[in-house]
């Protein structure tokens, strides 16, 4: 089900693909939590990171060497001074001829596409700018996959709908899957229309809202975001807002007892520490999660027998 | 011998291609789309602002002994899609047609996000897929930013 020699963005691919993705990366999860592998083996993987991420870095790295492989890294300083004199078409048909695939993590949209044109070897997207992080959305519908259900899932997306992609592109994953999706939002940060529409010709249900007490008792799962001090002028708006959109173990009296609670990490004040010992809690699972979602793309892109 | 205005202005060519009904003011777009900029060596008419039945007032184009190739006029229907293409020989319309936007259009329009890769000085030419013909919608193939409005703004 999967030929892809890419993964750039999630546009790029279809549900079929998706669950071929997740169903790898559940038969890799042992690997990921330390059973010896050597499917790998001799690969060499290039991480170019042109701006810092550490964590999702050293994700993919655990990802390959964990499977027996090598990793080339590429650091924020060298990162910075290529991309200001070197072309990154440059850059990267020189390190495609170091290494088996190259993970990429650029500042400027669409700038793994262009990567892929030039690169003789398959490329990963790991964040482009305001843009498309892939490998972020297809551990988020593992997580949901595995500690929730894909099928029938009433969702609610809190927070930054704006400006946050990731949210964009899980929403867009989710409506393969027929999602019941509630957009709970300060008004100045609600998701663009654009998108919206987007979802609804896909058929999926989309309710809004500003309010997370009105949905918390109705969903399964919570995907929570973090509003950014820099999108309100004001302090005291932002206060306000940050205090309405920070989940309590007394704020989830009523919910559902397998909700589950998700967030991309780092979080700042969205959850409260505790609530990291409710059976709620499922964003340190989410996290690990990446590395089973990464090895199953590596080992599709670069293992023997994917060509 | 005395001339009137009108044959002044819509003066028969002997041969080439003459494009009709572009919408008023959109002429000397449809020259940039078409590669012809101010040192060309082609004998050009460019007539602009013309009362048109159908489009209120119309732009006309001629260029003479050369016979433009669909793909290249095809392109003009981003922003002049009433466009109709006459080609002339003999002072006779051999081939007459209508502009029929490709499914993709690299090079002739920028990508209006500052922050995407095209906009840079990456050895690429902008490209855009095509998702909508009328009304026109495009989206940049690298960041996927849709461009629907003031496309003329964006040519290259
Ligand atoms: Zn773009």
């Amino acid at each position: 089900m999967f030929s892809k020699r890419h993964v750039l963005s999630m546009r790029d691919f279809s549900r079929e693909e998706i669950d071929s993705v997740l169903d790898l990366a559940g038969s890799l999860e042992p690997y990921a939590r330390g059973k010896r592998s050597d499917m790998l083996a001799g690969k060499i993987l290039a991480l170019l990171f042109f701006e810092p991420s550490t964590r999702t870095r050293m994700s993919f790295e655990t990802a390959m060497k964990r499977l027996g492989g090598g990793v080339i890294n590429l650091g924020p300083a060298e990162g910075s001074s290529i991309s200001k004199g070197e072309s990154l078409a440059d850059t990267v048909r020189v390190i495609g001829g170091y290494a088996d695939a190259i993970v990429i993590r650029h500042p400027k949209e669409g700038s793994a596409r262009l990567a892929s044109e030039f690169s003789p070897v398959p490329v990963l997207n790991a964040g482009d700018g305001a843009g498309h992080h892939p490998t972020q959305t297809l551990l988020d519908l593992y997580t949901i996959k595995k500690e929730s259900c894909l099928e029938g899932l009433s969702i609610a997306l809190v927070g930054d709908l704006k400006y946050g992609r990731t949210v964009h592109s899980l929403a867009y994953a989710l409506s393969l899957y027929g999602a019941d999706i509630t957009l709970v939002s300060p008004l100045s940060l609600r998701m663009p229309d654009a998108i919206k529409t987007d979802l609804s010709n896909k058929g999926t249900r989309v309710n809004e809202t500003s309010d997370l007490r009105e949905v918390i008792d109705n969903v399964d799962v919570l995907y929570m975001t973090r509003i950014q001090r820099e999108r309100f002028p004001d302090p005291v708006e932002y206060s306000k807002v940050a205090r309405s959109y920070r989940i309590t173990p007394e704020f989830l009296a009523g919910a559902r007892e397998n909700l589950i609670i998700m967030h991309p990490l780092p979080r700042v004040d969205e959850i409260s520490p505790q609530v990291d010992g409710t059976a709620h809690a499922r964003y340190f699972e989410q996290s690990f999660y990446g590395v089973p979602v990464r090895m199953a793309l590596l080992k599709m892109l670069i293992g023997d027998g994917s060509d | 011998m005395a001339v009137t205005e009108v044959e002044l202005r819509v003066k028969p060519i002997e041969s080439g291609t003459v494009i009709d009904h572009i919408a008023g003011g959109q002429a000397l777009n449809v020259l940039k789309i078409l590669g012809i900029s101010g040192t060309t060596e082609a004998t050009l008419s460019v007539v602009m602002n013309v009362e048109s039945k159908k489009l209120g007032r119309k732009d006309i184009v001629k260029v003479e002994n050369r016979e433009l190739k669909e793909e290249e006029v095809n392109k003009i229907a981003l922003i002049a899609p009433a466009a109709t293409i006459n080609i002339i020989r003999d002072f006779k319309v051999v081939e007459k047609r209508n502009v029929d936007l490709p499914d993709e259009i690299v090079g002739v329009v920028k990508c209006q996000n500052p922050s995407c890769i095209s906009n840079t000085t990456e050895p690429i030419r902008p490209r855009m897929i095509v998702k909508g013909k009328n009304p026109v919608l495009l989206r940049c193939t690298y960041c996927e930013q849709p461009l629907a409005d003031r496309i003329a703004d964006y040519l290259i």
